[in-house]
């Protein structure tokens, strides 16, 4: 189901030769949305009856999702805006306890792309002596409590299924978190290859 | 479905887009761009997402997918729905229509959040690229522990919501 593996989004699309590559990248990108108009193509051929539902469906939440995605992409060109992603490194990797574990919350809550993209701020957070603790959260923040994410999930599973999955996730993510930075301080530290501080004037 | 919600949404985000044109352009136009980005990025997964909840709700009958997923189903089916929410690679935005597609269809509320929860808190394809930037320890430790804490969720939610 992958339709953009991580290094196409980070690297965006070649500058060269892009006009040779667009029909290449179009294709990867709908093989998935191909695939099932051959499945409903197949479908019509064999028991034409059940066709219609099908597309019912399909249209009901099409037009579910475009109405509720357009809002949620201008929240998120307005986070990326508001929220650079610079500032998120240089406010968490300096701050501890509770409040270091308040500002992850805060800093998870707004960014705007796929986890992975959360993956070199936590590393660089990390080298810059960042507790585990507030990485942990910081990375499950952004996976699981981003506010556009909410407000789609409240959406089509209603606001009872978010807030009580929300109240679930806060306390499992420091939970975890604690764990985690336990672990790591009984085994003998991280495991990541450190980049070397630069030598102290 | 609370549609006043996504409509006081339109509003506000709308507002503040306005409010943003109107005290700096350049700033406005960029977040118009990213949104506009972002939308056309998730647009494929979102089309097919879609045709695979219409085939889904249109070809299987809602009584099947409540004999596998709903409540009769056994932790079986809660376990199954959290490992395929961890190995699957969708943006999570297109997972939560997909589960409620299926929470309508009769699937039970501990299933769906153990699908959704391991969705968005488990990367197993980008687990290497976590790997590269966190470690083993931290990388492994969370994996593992989100997929843990889906069935707790699951389970917790399962008891309180129905």
């Amino acid at each position: 189901m992958n339709t953009s593996l991580p290094q196409q989004t980070l690297t965006g699309g070649a500058p060269q030769g892009a006009a040779t590559k667009i029909p290449k990248q179009w294709l990867a990108d709908y093989r998935w949305v191909l695939l099932v108009a051959v499945a409903d193509l197949a479908l019509w051929l064999w028991q034409p009856t059940l066709v219609t539902p099908v597309l019912k469906n399909t249209w009901d939440y099409f037009v579910e999702m475009v109405i509720i995605l357009i809002p949620v992409a201008v929240l998120m060109g307005l986070f990326e805006v508001w929220v650079p992603k610079q500032l998120i490194g240089k406010y968490l990797g300096r701050e501890s306890g509770w409040k270091g574990i308040a500002l992850s919350f805060l800093f998870g809550t707004a960014p705007t792309g796929p986890l992975y993209a959360a993956f070199p701020i936590a590393g660089m957070l990390l080298q810059k002596g960042a507790s585990p603790l507030n990485v942990v959260v910081f990375l499950n923040t952004w996976a699981a409590i981003k506010i556009p994410q909410l407000l789609v999930e409240a959406r089509f599973l209603g606001p009872a299924f978010m807030l009580v999955r929300l109240a679930l996730t806060v306390p499992s993510a420091i939970v975890m978190g604690w764990l985690i930075q336990k672990a790591i301080e009984r085994t003998g530290g991280l495991d990541v290859a450190p980049v070397k501080p630069e030598v102290a004037r | 479905m609370s549609s006043l919600l996504t409509w006081s949404m339109y509003v506000i985000v709308f507002g503040a887009l306005g409010v943003l044109a109107l005290r700096d352009r350049a700033k406005a136009m960029q977040a118009v761009k990213v949104a506009v980005k972002s939308f056309v990025g998730i647009f494929p997964s979102m089309l097919a997402i879609v045709g695979l909840i219409g085939l889904l709700l249109g070809v299987v009958p809602p009584q099947v997918i409540s004999r596998y997923l709903g409540r009769g189903a056994g932790w079986w089916a809660t376990v199954t729905a959290a490992l395929i929410g961890a190995v699957m690679y969708i943006p999570s935005l297109v997972g939560f229509p997909l589960a409620a597609s299926l929470l309508r269809a009769g699937a039970s509320i501990a299933t769906i959040a153990a699908f959704l929860t391991a969705l968005v808190m488990v990367g197993t394809v980008t687990l290497p690229l976590e790997i590269r930037h966190l470690g083993k320890k931290m990388a492994l430790g969370r994996n593992l522990l989100s997929l843990f804490f889906a069935f707790v969720i699951a389970i917790v939610m399962g008891m309180v919501l129905r």
